[in-house]
């Protein structure tokens, strides 16, 4: 279960990025562009893709709730940083500089830390 | 205004709106449930928490609270990389530790301040880093 809950998770992220990378930025900050933007967003096949992936992975937190201690659903759900990293990196061919694994490590312990708590 | 800079500021400004949006959306919908109070597991138990769920503000506000959230984090990834914005998206946590403290005068443990040490000190090291290493493939017009 918490292998599916991080691969929705992040999975689900992905293809959204990958999508809004499709549909690219809205030319303007005008309710016309936005709402250009937004249809654009929503016929989008990736970002179509990623709304079931990330209700299952919201469920399926729910679920391993129910069934894990908090002090292990919470460092799994906030290694989802890394993961999604991982993913940036090798799926979507993000630049990933040494100085932004550093950031992104100490955020997931940081997240873990104060969830925990 | 630089290219670079201003990528930056519209980065930063979204993500700011998304912790804002997040906040305010789990704040809205924790009062919401509790004005509806404890849900109780069984079918008409269910059913009853729906309809008082569909008929309560304060849940429709935290809704749309979230919603602006979604839009906030959709755009900001049509530009940024995905590796900078959801780690940056964190600072939520320490905004949230913060306003407990401020507002609910709760005690925080040592432990959970360095843990919020470490995320705004994680995402200061990403906000550092360039917002987009990848070129957007079109842009909406």
């Amino acid at each position: 279960m918490l292998v599916f809950f991080i691969c929705c998770s992040t999975g689900g992220e992905i293809a959204m990025t990958y999508g809004m990378k499709e549909v690219g930025e809205p030319s303007s900050f005008r309710p016309g562009a936005l709402l250009r933007f937004i249809t654009r967003a929503i016929g989008n096949g990736w970002v179509l893709f990623a709304v079931p992936l990330l209700a299952a992975s919201f469920y399926s937190l729910l679920v391993l709730l129910s069934w894990a201690p908090l002090s292990v659903v919470i460092p799994a759900s906030a290694f989802n940083y890394v993961v999604g990293t991982f993913g940036a990196k090798y799926l979507l061919r993000e630049q990933i500089s040494p100085k932004r694994w550093v950031g992104v490590v100490m955020v997931c312990t940081g997240v873990t830390l104060v969830l925990i708590t | 205004m630089s290219h670079e800079r201003r990528l930056r500021f519209k980065t930063l400004v979204m993500v700011l709106l998304m912790v804002v949006c997040a906040n305010l959306g789990d704040l809205m919908l924790k009062r919401g449930m509790l004005q509806i109070g404890a849900v109780q597991i069984s079918a008409p138990g269910i059913w009853l928490a729906l309809l008082s769920t569909i008929h309560n503000p304060t849940i429709w506000l935290g809704i749309l609270f979230l919603l602006g959230f979604t839009f906030c984090y959709m755009t900001a990834v049509s530009w940024a990389d995905y590796s900078y914005v959801m780690p940056a998206g964190a600072f939520g946590y320490a905004v949230q530790t913060m306003l407990a403290v401020v507002i609910l005068h709760e005690v925080v443990t040592a432990r959970r301040w360095f843990g919020v040490a470490l995320i705004v000190v994680g995402v200061l090291l990403v906000g550092q880093t360039h917002p987009s290493t990848t070129a957007p493939k079109t842009v909406a017009s």
